[in-house]
């Protein structure tokens, strides 16, 4: 039988090449862009939407102008340049009044205080966000509310100091009661106490510092604050305090006691059912009903605490569903092991529900940064709004639409886009799970 | 060895109301309701020493006196001699068509958005990601204002749609001509045309009448319901409820037989004839608008607010709406889709009767939160002067009265009702598709 077999191949062919149609662009633009009819005819529009886009587009965008002093101006370069009839983007109002969208009415000589508070942020920030690095830079974070405030509104740099000092009073008491009393009484105590020290001795406290060593700079007015400053500062303070808040909310939600269950439903409703606007309404029409007689304070620290309760009763309702999205099991693990509820929260549950709602929290965090321009609506210069119409009644600049909405547009979508790839970054970082 | 321990007292010490877990949450509740009073009545007293330090009184006694200002846009009965109380309904009124349109043109943007998104071809579903990416990253308020901007700034005057005979001498065209000759895009507005209804009368006779004409309208004294819309009403539920039994009887020859008789142009026979006949019978047509004088006339006007209010918010949920969409589609595996192809369904049928069932509840919520979202914007009217809830109740009512409580505290109440309702109906929706676990 063996010698029957006239030829057996011992090497492999060397593989053909594949026909014309089946290799490189062709295959590509056939598998995705020509592979039926329907799916043809999709592309075809496609194509006819971005050459008609670009056919209005960029000719607008070519003939952009950046030195000019007014729209006429403007008009008049593009009109000698590229002929009668040609329009173009006129970026010369984003050179003039770039600085009044970052920053709107901050003095200019002291832009570099805004500057170094965001870089402060970031600085504070980053031990939170990134748990390589060491824990000694908590601290920056934990001074960064004083730091920054004062960075920002200036004036005697004891006032945020005798502020801060209320939480050392509310620790001392804390550590020197504890031991006797446990933690419940000495923590209200302390509470108390640092509310105390921040209703009673914080004004005579501050004067009697800046007396001692007057250490101050330059005060800014709130009024003066504007445009992504604005934003920042809203965002980032609304957030920061609300998360705390919010997990308390959240917390309170899932209770077994039904009269705190009640309130913090009620809460967390009531602020999700209404509009941000009518808060922001609130903010500035109501709250002087509702505050204790000739009580005045800021208008931006009015908007902030309402913007904080808005989003935390937002994130509440994130956080409950991470914690509803925790398997039983770890809550009676928790309770297996003795801890008590708020060894249990904070070592077992916290951790894994809060990884679980971070995508939500980043974009609450995002809605709220874009929510910020709703201030314009109580007088405030927020980027979109208020800084825009600013610039459009100025006369050198009016008429102008395409390119104040443009450019503030351009700098949301950046700070937006980014915040949401870094969340995408951190769930796939976060998932130690393999389901 | 013996080993004594004392047995635990049994009396009550004042610490176990913390320490101990029977006492602790009913002391905790106790005190947590002690402050919640105490901040309460904090409230309520700083609220009386202000009023009355301001000489005012709380009462909503203002909202039956007399508004004493014009609403541009009323889909009710509305004269600045009515109350305050009738300004807020039209307000309302005016925030559910914004919120409603919205909603319908949102989900439509969303569904098909999201549907290509997913497809294959390379070209579209960048670009769709381009839409969903571009409109999610910038504030709403910015699209609002960019919409109103450009349709106030480079639309047409009206007068630039005058032919002059000099100008027909000539040959020469206005400098704007009316959408497929019945829509006119000006900087005032877009005219479209209006239906009226003519039984009886000759039809010029019909068009001189500015109400509707046709069957009239009866008086419910808050407002007045046309009977040509009830008419209309009463037939289209006519013809649906003939299409369910059409649909029951199939059901019931496909059991009896294994043949699904064919049914689709019955069912369009049924849905179409009796409305059409009855709008004929009714005399519908439509009264195109016109130039005349200095501005269109005729037709309906829809106000350049309503349209920059509504087309942003529903552009801008929109693209919300589309990943939704298509994460409830990605969330159904594969096997699905496969067993059903196993089982012999088509794939129409397999998306009616397989994917579609299990993506809705996971489509659903969201996007009823997306509707909810939606309708608490629309109170960004205010950007462009839409007069809805809060441009009438909480802007003009409010500065007028000087009632700021009282008109805000109404306003919250109201938007609160709304969103409650359609929370409820979130619910009830949930509680219907929910797992059912044995």
């Amino acid at each position: 039988m063996q010698e029957q077999l006239v030829f057996v191949r011992n090497q492999m062919l060397p593989p053909e090449a594949p026909p014309p149609g089946q290799k490189g662009i062709a295959r590509w633009m056939r598998e995705n862009l020509f592979s039926g009819p329907m799916n043809s005819a999709l592309t075809l529009l496609g194509l006819l939407a971005v050459v008609w886009l670009a056919l209005h587009v960029l000719p607008w965008l070519m003939h952009s102008v950046w030195n000019a002093n007014s729209l006429n101006e403007c008009r008049q370069i593009i009109q000698d340049r590229w002929g009668e009839g040609a329009t173009g983007a006129c970026w010369a109002m984003v050179r003039e009044r770039w600085h009044q969208y970052l920053y709107g009415f901050y003095p200019q000589d002291m832009y570099w205080r805004p500057n170094l508070a965001l870089l402060l942020l970031f600085a504070a920030l980053a031990p939170v966000l990134f748990s390589s690095l060491p824990r000694k830079m908590l601290w920056i974070t934990a001074l960064y509310p004083a730091t920054g405030f004062w960075l920002l509104w200036g004036g005697t740099i004891w006032a945020p100091v005798v502020a801060m000092m209320g939480f050392v009073v509310l620790w001392l008491v804390f550590t020197v009661l504890q031991p006797r009393l446990g933690v419940p009484v000495s923590a209200g105590i302390g509470v108390v106490a640092a509310a105390v020290w921040w209703m009673v001795l914080q004004a005579p406290m501050t004067d009697a510092l800046q007396s001692l060593a007057p250490l101050r700079i330059r005060a800014v007015d709130s009024r003066d604050f504007g445009g992504f400053l604005l934003s920042f500062v809203i965002g980032v303070t609304a957030i920061s305090a609300s998360l705390p808040m919010g997990i308390l909310l959240a917390l309170g939600r899932k209770s077994d006691m039904l009269l705190v269950r009640t309130l913090s439903v009620g809460f967390i409703e009531f602020i999700r059912g209404v509009p941000l606007i009518t808060l922001l309404f609130t903010a500035s029409l109501l709250l002087q009903y509702f505050l204790p007689p000739e009580t005045n304070f800021d208008i931006i620290l009015r908007v902030i605490i309402l913007v904080t309760f808005f989003a935390a009763a937002y994130i509440a309702e994130v956080i409950r569903g991470g914690l509803a999205a925790l398997p039983r099991g770890q809550y009676e693990a928790a309770d297996a092991l003795g801890l008590d509820y708020w060894q249990a929260q904070r070592l077992i549950i916290m951790p894994q529900a809060l990884k679980i709602s971070i995508p939500g929290i980043v974009s609450s965090f995002i809605g709220l940064f874009k929510d910020t321009t709703l201030v314009a609506f109580v007088g405030l210069n927020d980027p979109l709004k208020g800084i825009t119409q600013i610039v459009r009644a100025d006369i050198n600049w009016k008429g102008i639409y395409w390119e104040p909405y443009i450019f503030a547009g351009a700098l949301f979508f950046l700070i937006c886009f980014g915040m949401s790839r870094y969340s995408m970054w951190l769930e796939r970082k976060l998932k130690t799970d393999h389901r | 060895m013996a080993f004594v321990q004392d047995a635990p007292k049994d009396s009550f010490r004042l610490s176990m109301l913390i320490y101990d877990t029977r006492y602790r949450s009913l002391t905790i509740q106790v005190v947590v309701l002690i402050l919640f009073m105490l901040f309460l009545s904090w409230l309520l007293n700083n609220t009386i020493q202000n009023l009355a330090a301001k000489d005012r009184t709380f009462d909503f006694g203002f909202l039956l006196s007399r508004a004493g200002y014009d609403i541009n846009q009323r889909l009710v009965e509305y004269t600045n001699d009515s109350t305050h109380a009738r300004a807020a309904f039209i307000g309302l009124l005016n925030t559910l068509l914004s919120a409603v349109v919205g909603c319908i043109l949102a989900t439509i943007i969303g569904v098909v958005v999201g549907v290509l998104r997913l497809s294959n071809n390379w070209l579209v579903s960048r670009l769709m990601t381009v839409y969903v990416e571009m409109f999610r990253n910038v504030p709403v308020l910015l699209w609002i204002l960019l919409a109103a901007t450009i349709l106030s700034e480079t639309t047409p005057n009206p007068r630039d749609f005058r032919v002059t005979p000099e100008m027909q001498a000539a040959g020469e065209a206005p400098k704007a001509t009316m959408l497929f000759g019945i829509i006119a895009v000006t900087n005032r507005g877009t005219d479209i045309p209006e239906p009226k209804f003519c039984v009886g009368k000759p039809r010029e006779e019909c068009d001189a009448d500015p109400n509707e004409g046709g069957l009239g309208i009866i008086d419910l004294g808050i407002f007045k319901v046309s009977l040509n819309l009830l008419a209309l009403l009463v037939v289209f539920g006519g013809s649906i409820f003939a299409t369910r039994r059409l649909k029951r009887q199939a059901d019931a020859t496909q059991d009896a037989t294994g043949v699904r008789p064919v049914t689709w142009w019955k069912n369009l026979l049924i849905l179409v004839l009796p409305s059409a006949a009855l709008l004929w019978a009714l005399g519908l047509h439509f009264v195109v608008p016109e130039l005349k004088g200095f501005n269109f006339a005729g037709g309906i006007t829809v106000l350049h607010s309503f349209t920059a209010l509504t087309l942003a918010l529903a552009l801008y949920t929109a693209a919300f709406i589309a990943e939704i969409v298509r994460a409830g589609i990605m969330a159904i595996s594969r096997g699905q889709s496969e067993a059903a192809a196993a089982l012999g369904l088509r794939p129409a049928r397999t998306m009616r009767l397989v994917i579609l069932p299990q993506a809705l509840r996971v489509i659903i919520p969201p996007l009823i939160s997306q509707y909810l979202n939606l309708t608490k914007n629309t109170s960004l009217a205010i950007a462009v002067s839409y007069m809805d809830l809060r441009g009438t109740l909480g802007g003009i009512t409010l500065n007028q009265t000087g009632k700021e409580l009282e008109c805000m505290l109404l306003m919250m109440g109201i938007y609160l009702t709304i969103s409650l309702i359609i929370s409820s109906c979130m619910n009830i929706f949930n509680r219907a598709v929910r797992l059912k676990e044995r």
